[in-house]
Formats: C-alpha cells, structure tokens, sequence
C-alpha cells in the first residue's frame, strides 16, 4: 500500500504528537531532579545536583532497588517457565478448554490490581495465615507476570512451522531434545522480550505490591513511602531519572537481539 | 468453557459452604451498653530491650532527623536503649487501626477515635501504670479517660492533646476568618480552594459547627450524633463539597497544596502550619469561636508485641519531661506530661495549647469512636461509626 | 518412534521409553505442559478469588470494627441499595471508556507509521521510544502530572497567556492522565496488528479502486479491530481499578478508591471484597466480549 506523501507527513506529526505527549512529564520529572529547592514550585529557582548524591548515600533506596531487582528476578523465572509451558501446549496442540487456558492465563493482569492484591492478601492472611514477606511478592508478580511471556511465546511459535520439531522427531530426537535444540533457539528471542517486559512489570507494579509486601519495600513502594516526605520527594525524582536512563539499555538490547520486534510476529511473504 | 464455569461456581459454593459452617459469633456486642474488652493479661514487668521496635505513629511523632536535622528524638532512645526504631507513619486512625490489626506492629500512637476501637478489639494491652515511670507527673486531665482505660484500668501512656485549627493564605484569603462558617460557606470566594480532612470523623466538625449555628438540633457531643443531628451534619457537609478543592489526609498534600496556591483555606494541624512557616509560606492559623475538634493520643502496646519491652522503653521515653517537650513544641500540641512545660524552648508553648487548662479542654472536642450507645436518656438511638464511614464516601461522591 | 538399536546406554533406553509413553499420550504431553501454569492459575488465582468472593458475604462487629465470618448479604445490599455506589461505578465506567477511546486515537498515527511506513532503522528506534516511558515509575509520572496541574505551575504557565486554565475537574484530570499513563499499551498491540496485515490485501484494495481513505476504513481498520480490542484490555481494566491516580490529581472517587478505602484504611475488607466483584464482572463480562472479536490471538 502506497502511503501518499501528504500522508506521510500527517502521519509523522501525528507520531510527534504522541511521543511528545509521552515524554512532558518525564521532562518535568528530569528538570525537578535537577531542582535547588525541596519543594516543587515552577519556575525553578536553581539548579542543583545534590539530591544526586543524596540519593545514592540514601540506605532506604539502595535496599528497595535491591529488594526490587530480587522480586523481579525470581517473577520472571517463574513466569518464563510457566508461560512458556502454556504457550506451548496452547500453539502446538488443540484440546478441549484451548480458550480457557487463554482466558485464565490473561485474567490476571485483566482484573484490576487492586482486586488481584485484595485477594491474594485475603488467601495470605486469612487463610494461609502467615506473614507478608519477599515470597508474596514474589507470587503476586510471577501470576501476572505469565501472561506477558506467555503472549510473546505464542505468537513466535505461531510463526514458527512445527513441521521443524516433527521432522527433529522423526530423526529420533525425545520431546526434550527436540524443544532444547530445534524450538528453544527460535523462541529465544521471544522469551527474552518476554522476560524483560516482564521484568519492567514486575519492576514498577505497585498496588498489588502493597497488598502483598508487609514490611518489605521494594522500589516502587519506597517511592511511594517517600512521596510524602518532604525532604526525599527530590530523592524520587532522581531515583525516576536514573531508572530510566539506565534502562534504555536493556530495551535496546532487546530490541536488537529479537529478529521480530517485541511482541509480534514478522510479516511473512504473501502471509 | 460453560463446563469450566460451572465447576468454578460449584468450587466457591463449597468453599462458601465451609467457610459458613465455621463462623464465629455474629456481632455478639452490637447492643450492649458497655463494651466487654476481652480478657488480656496486664503487662505489668519490663525486661531487657529486644533490639527492635516497629510502631505505627501519626506524621511526626516519632522525628529521627530526616525532616529536620534538628529535629530528633528517635536516635537518642535507639542508643540509650539499644531499640532500632522502624516507625511506619499513618494518616489517619482507621489506617492505625488497620496496620494494627495486622499483628505486625509493637504499639501505636492511638487517638480518641482509633484506642477505644483497639482496646474493644483486644489488639491492645492494659498496661500497670506502676512500669510507667512517669505517670506521677502525667496531667489528671487525660488519665483514666474514657478513651485510654475501661473501669480503671489504663491501657496506654498518656501522649498529649491538640485541636484542628482553621488555617488560610493571608494574601490571598483578604479577611482573618475567625468562625468555620467560612468554609461551611456555599457561596465561598474560595472556592475550589478549600480543603478539609479526608476521613469521616470530619462529620464530628459538621456537627459541632451545627451545635452553635443551629441549637434547636440540641448536639452536645458531634460523635453522640441521633439519626435527625447526623443527617443534618451530612446534609451541611454535601452543601461543603463543591467548594472543596482537596481533602487532604496525608499531611504533606496539604503542605504542597497550599504552598502551590491551590489551597488557600481550611482545616489543619499545627504541624503542618509550623513546615509552612519554615519555608516562608504566608500562612496564619485560628482556634474558631465554636470550638474545634482534636485528639488525645496514648500509646498503645499492641497484645501480639513482639518487643514489650522496647515498647515501655520507648512510652517511658516519650512522655520523659524533656522528649515529651519536644514532640510537643514540633508537632504542636499540649505535652501530657506536666513537667516537660520548663522544658520547652518556648516558654508560652504549654500556656498557647492550653496545656493542663480544663476549661479549654471542654471547648475541645476530642476524636472519639461514635457508637450505637449515645450513654444518655436517648439510648442505643445513636449512629455508629460503620454508618459514619459509609456517608463519607456519599458525602465526597 | 525410536529407531536406534539396543546400543544405547541404560539411561537412555529408559529416557526413550519416558519419551515414547509421551509420544503415545497426547493427553499426557499436554497435561504435563498445563500441569504447572494451569495448577498455579488455578490454586494460586482462582484459588484467591474464591477468598475474596467468601470474605464479601462476612460482616463487621459495629463496635470494635473486627470482622464477623458469618454469611450474610449485607454487603451486597448497601451496594445495590446506596445510590453513591451505582454513581461511582457509572463514573469509573465512563471514564474507562474514554480513557480507551482517546489513547486508540492517540496510537493509532504512530502505531501506523511504524507498521507500514518507517524504514526498519527509525522502526526500531520508535519501538524503543514507546516502550522507555513504561520503564519510567508510574507514581513518578502520575506526580509529575500532579505538579504540572498545581495551580503555580507548568501548565498555568503555559495556558496563560492563552488565557486558558488548567482544567479543575477532577474527572478530566484523572482522564488525561490515565490516558496518558496507558497509552504505550495501546500503542504495542495496535502496531503489532496492523504489521500483520499483507501487503497483498492492500493492494488488492487499491486494484479494486478503493482510495487510500477508503483502504483504510474498510480494510485496515477491520483487521486491526482484534488488536484493537486487545489493546482496549489493558487501557480499560487498568483505568476500572486504579486508586492512586484519582487519589493524587483529584478528589474525585472511582471504584477503587471506594474500594481501597474500606479495606485499607476503614478496616471494613467484607465491603471492600462485596464491591470489588462489581470490576470483576465488568471485565469478565468485557473479555468475552473481546475473545469474541478475536483479541486474544492479537495480544
């Protein structure tokens, strides 16, 4: 389809449009870590850098990024094996209650957070009775964390012929040998977008967190804790600025290394 | 699919099933006059400090330097009683009543409206107040309340006490307000730049207003309220909201807000005046003619404490004459302990709050749980805080 | 079918003989693969919406505020009965819907010029472009947004000499910021939509004498429409229960403020529970709507 020139040209203002309405804020957030003052009036007074080193002499945010990175590390774990199972048998083979493994698998981060958090702390405190700690967070993040990998997985291996895997089998390769040496490296690419979209889920969710974290802060909930102190507001911001900065990394990387672009599926020949 | 659903229906009719068969009473006490408190044992010995304290603390209360590096009396009693202090600040009392309820806390900061609720729910300790070393010099004014004891028996360590003040911008609200007719007002200046407190013992401010403006409603007490006295405080209440711009619960909202300018006029904490001032904020503060509501607070040990003794620790260390002195002056409110007035920087603090002043204390009308018990001629006709919290969430809409 | 002679080893034989007893079931192969997501899904979900589901038929003692697990339908009277709750549940619904309309509006430009226009380079770099602001903390953003609506501040300071003003209804806030907030969600799933659409059946559009207008609203649009919807999934359900935006740019109530607020500062989780299944409905009702129009093979 040819795209007229005039067309062109609307279509690049309107995406100017929308990535500058994307990055204002971040704008504001990265002037205001930048800010002399505690409070955030506008105009800016002055600029300053000492909320930088504030930050980085601040225990509280070291042990929340540490604790953060923890949780997000063991959700993902989880959600890539869970995910990738499900996305397998659900790409692979046609069974009753096909849908329903869809259906169950996106409820999780289609039913609002704050329902998914009341539940799992109503299940922890009423009925498990035991103590908030790392692992409900842990088990609140990886349920809904799955379907992220779960999406990405499905839609490579729709993509990917299964004549490959049977023709594996056909060579005498076990089911195992045959998803290690011939689907693994297709999919790869797929599970490693997962993975990181998972991750940055993982990484900033915060009201499911709240429910299922008791004592312990992670990043977000810290953030959330010092909101209200006066003196650590401008603390947030430049722990907001650095967060996004250092993760232009990962993205980039994987954008680099998944043959697709994130999520999706290349457009075959005559698909 | 369908099959799928209704084996999920049968499930949760099983688990329902269960979960109906093992029910415990069903509000066994919801008409007795007094309320039974459940069987506790007294705490009535201090021990060696366990090394840790978690406490849940209303915003300013428990001051270890990150405010204000002056501000500090949290790090003193760490080294003096080897006690890590981990104090979670809430907003209001239902949020402390909540996080107590929880079990994971060793005490509270607890007013009016949250200890009698945690002393009926057995989340808190009676204490002997022989362990409190400084009970001799604790004001008569707040021992043995209805609020901290049950027949004698105190449940806490006397805090201090202070009301809500009617605060304003002085240059951009022309005129001093001196009644809280200002903000009742419907047809306000300020509109959209009012704010008032976002919890539903706000109705108590309702009511009291109502108590001097309309004295054939007869309210004595704005927490004892009949079903005619709490509809026309809700009523009042829905004609105040459209010129609220903000309630306000977490108490640096409203210092940003009126900083900003996007508050200009309503209810406050001292507090909360004294940050404004600090950053040169034109701010001033009054007691309104009809009074105010405010708070006493105890602290509460919970019954499940994992370290009593750093909690006496900490109760002995903050009603101290010269601790108690300094929550006093920072947070602004009278100080319990009647020793710690020589102690304040400012010699006028305890005379400016009022501090042992048994006629400004009937002015004040502290935070108290409304109950079904109006504990007068009129009976169990009263309306009780559950139905307090619903109309609040009708009242903001 | 293993065709290697005895000469493999023991462990090996017995592997070959697993993997056969695998080969032959089907049911075993697809049961061992769902075992794990369906049984955490299922015990560890489901599991706790069934809790949930049971705690909203409890009640609470009026005096001490503890709760009573009894059975009863009060909770679900006061929410059918009260007028506010129908108020908000209209309101967060409204909202929700807009909240999707704008940001399908909004991604629909970029998420087309990155399918069938941008070269691969300038493809690769937008991706990355919309995905950064997730990485960005949502309480930041939405705090940002807070400060930028203050009465001194940024947008004052631009709309003024415009003689405009920053919106003071707290409901268009809200709007705009959770437009904002969800909007990469859109933009992703919409993008990966219109990718798939071939070349071949845009062309056989533009043969069959259809203008690029027309190309665009009978076809293109039409087989974007799972994607579309799958999008939609997330900006809707996450506008349904989010407190902490309304919370912090507004006074306005939603759904789950009502909710957050009895469950995490009244103390009153049987109310909270009761009203929370109202969201859940709504989506549940919304999903198989969207499994209809084939969201679930767009996500």
């Amino acid at each position: 389809m040819r795209v007229s020139g005039p067309a062109r040209w609307l279509l690049r203002i309107g995406s100017a449009i929308t990535l500058s309405f994307l990055y204002a804020p971040l704008l504001v957030v990265a002037i205001y870590a930048f800010n002399d003052k505690r409070v955030q009036t506008w105009p800016l007074t002055g600029l300053s850098l000492k909320w930088f080193s504030k930050a980085l002499n601040n225990p509280g945010v070291r042990d929340a990024l540490l604790t953060s990175l923890k949780v997000g590390l063991a959700a993902t774990a989880i959600a890539l094996v869970l995910g990738t199972l499900a996305a397998y048998a659900v790409a692979r083979f046609d069974f009753f209650g096909k849908t329903t493994v869809s259906f169950l698998v996106i409820l999780p981060i289609a039913l609002p957070g704050i329902v998914t958090g009341m539940a799992l702390n109503a299940t922890f405190t009423q009925i498990i009775k035991t103590d908030l700690a790392l692992w409900t967070i842990v088990v609140g993040h990886a349920t809904f964390c799955i379907v992220v990998v779960f999406n990405n997985v499905v839609a490579r291996l729709r993509r990917t012929p299964a004549s490959l895997e049977d023709a594996a089998g056909d060579l005498g390769a076990t089911g195992l040998r045959g998803f290690v040496d011939i689907t693994f490296p297709q999919v790869r690419s797929a599970l490693i977008a997962g993975a990181l979209l998972a991750f940055a889920l993982s990484f900033d969710e915060v009201i499911v967190t709240t429910f299922t974290a008791g004592p312990t802060e992670t990043l977000p909930i810290w953030i959330l804790n010092n909101l209200s102190r006066p003196r650590n507001l401008p603390i947030v911001n430049v722990v907001a600025v650095c967060v996004i900065v250092l993760s232009i990394i990962p993205v980039y990387i994987a954008q680099r290394l998944s043959s697709d672009p994130i999520g999706v599926g290349a457009r075959g020949p005559g698909d | 699919m369908k099959r799928y659903i209704i084996t999920a229906v049968a499930a949760a009719l099983a688990v329902l099933g269960i979960a109906a068969c093992g029910s415990s009473n069903s509000g066994s006490s919801s008409s007795s006059a007094a309320f039974k408190v459940p069987n506790l044992p007294i705490v009535n010995t201090v021990g060696k400090g366990e090394g840790a304290l978690n406490i849940v603390v209303w915003a300013g209360y428990a001051e270890d330097g990150s405010t204000d590096k002056t501000v500090n009396w949290v790090t003193p009693f760490e080294k003096d009683s080897g006690c890590q202090v981990n104090a979670k600040t809430a907003n209001t009392s239902d949020e402390m009543v909540t996080l107590m309820r929880t079990g994971r806390y060793d005490g509270v900061s607890a007013s009016g409206n949250a200890s009698v609720r945690l002393i009926a729910g057995g989340d808190v300790s009676p204490i002997d107040t022989k362990i409190l070393t400084n009970w001799a010099d604790i004001d008569q004014n707040v021992k043995n309340q209805p609020y901290n004891s049950v027949n004698g028996q105190m449940y806490g360590a006397p805090h201090g006490y202070g009301a809500n003040l009617l605060l304003w911008r002085t240059d951009k609200v022309k005129t001093a307000p001196d009644s809280w007719g200002v903000v009742f007002d419907p047809a306000s200046p300020y509109k959209g730049k009012v704010t008032a407190y976002d919890d539903p013992i706000y109705i108590a401010d309702a009511a009291l207003y109502l108590s001097k403006t309309q004295p054939a409603l007869k309210i004595t007490n704005p927490y004892e309220l009949d079903q005619k006295q709490f509809d026309a405080s809700v009523a009042l209440l829905k004609k105040q909201r459209p010129i609220i711009g903000e309630y306000w619960s977490d108490y640096t909202k409203m210092q940003a807000a009126v900083t900003q300018g996007d508050t200009v006029l309503g209810t406050t904490w001292q507090v909360i005046a004294n940050l404004l001032k600090a950053d040169k904020v034109p701010i001033r503060t009054v007691l309104p003619k009809e009074g105010s509501t405010g708070w006493s607070d105890t602290w509460m040990m919970s019954s499940k404490a994992k370290h009593p003794n750093c909690m006496v620790k900490w109760m002995n260390w903050i009603t101290s004459p010269k601790v108690n002195a300094q929550v006093a002056e920072w947070f602004g409110e009278a100080p319990a302990n009647n020793k710690a007035c020589a102690q304040t920087a400012d010699k006028n603090h305890c005379a400016t709050f009022h501090q042992g002043d048994t006629a400004f204390l009937n002015q004040v009308k502290f935070w108290s749980t409304p109950v079904s018990n109006c504990r007068d001629s009129r009976g169990n006709t009263c309306v009780d805080y559950s139905r307090w919290v619903q109309a609040w969430t009708d009242i903001k809409g | 079918m293993s065709a290697h002679p005895a000469t493999a080893p023991d462990g090996a034989a017995s592997r070959r003989r697993l993997a056969a007893l695998f080969w032959r079931f089907r049911a075993l192969r697809i049961g061992s693969l769902l075992a794990g997501p369906v049984g955490w899904l299922g015990i560890v979900y489901l599991g706790s919406l069934a809790v949930l589901l049971v705690t909203a038929f409890w009640t609470l003692n009026e005096f001490s505020g503890t709760i009573v697990k009894g059975f009863s339908f009060n909770n679900f009277k006061t929410i059918v009965q009260e007028p506010v709750y129908r108020k908000i549940v209209l309101r967060t619904v409204s909202i929700a819907a807009l909240v999707t309309v704008t940001d399908i509006v909004l991604a629909f430009p970029i998420a087309f010029f990155m399918a069938r226009v941008a070269s691969a380079r300038v493809k690769g770099a937008l991706i990355v472009a919309v995905l950064m602001p997730l990485w960005a903390s949502y309480l930041v953003k939405v705090y940002a947004w807070r400060t930028m609506f203050a009465n001194q501040g940024i947008l004052n300071w631009l709309l003024d000499p415009f003689g405009m003003h920053v919106p003071s209804s707290g409901y268009i806030r809200v709007w705009i910021v959770m437009a904002y907030l969800w909007l990469p969600y859109m933009v992703l799933p919409l993008y990966a939509g219109l990718e798939r659409i071939p070349d071949s059946l845009l062309d056989a559009s533009g043969d069959l004498g259809a203008r690029p207008w027309r190309t665009l609203r009978s076809v293109v649009v039409p087989l974007a429409l799972p994607a579309i919807v799958a999008g939609s999934i997330f900006t809707f359900s996450l506008t349904l229960g989010d407190y902490i935006t309304p919370q912090l740019v507004s006074s306005t109530q939603f759904i789950g403020n009502v909710v957050y607020a009895n469950v995490g500062i009244a103390n009153n989780l049987p109310l909270a529970s009761a009203f929370a299944t109202v969201p859940i409905l709504i989506m549940l009702v919304y999903l198989l709507i969207a499994r209809r129009l084939g969201a679930f093979e767009a996500l």
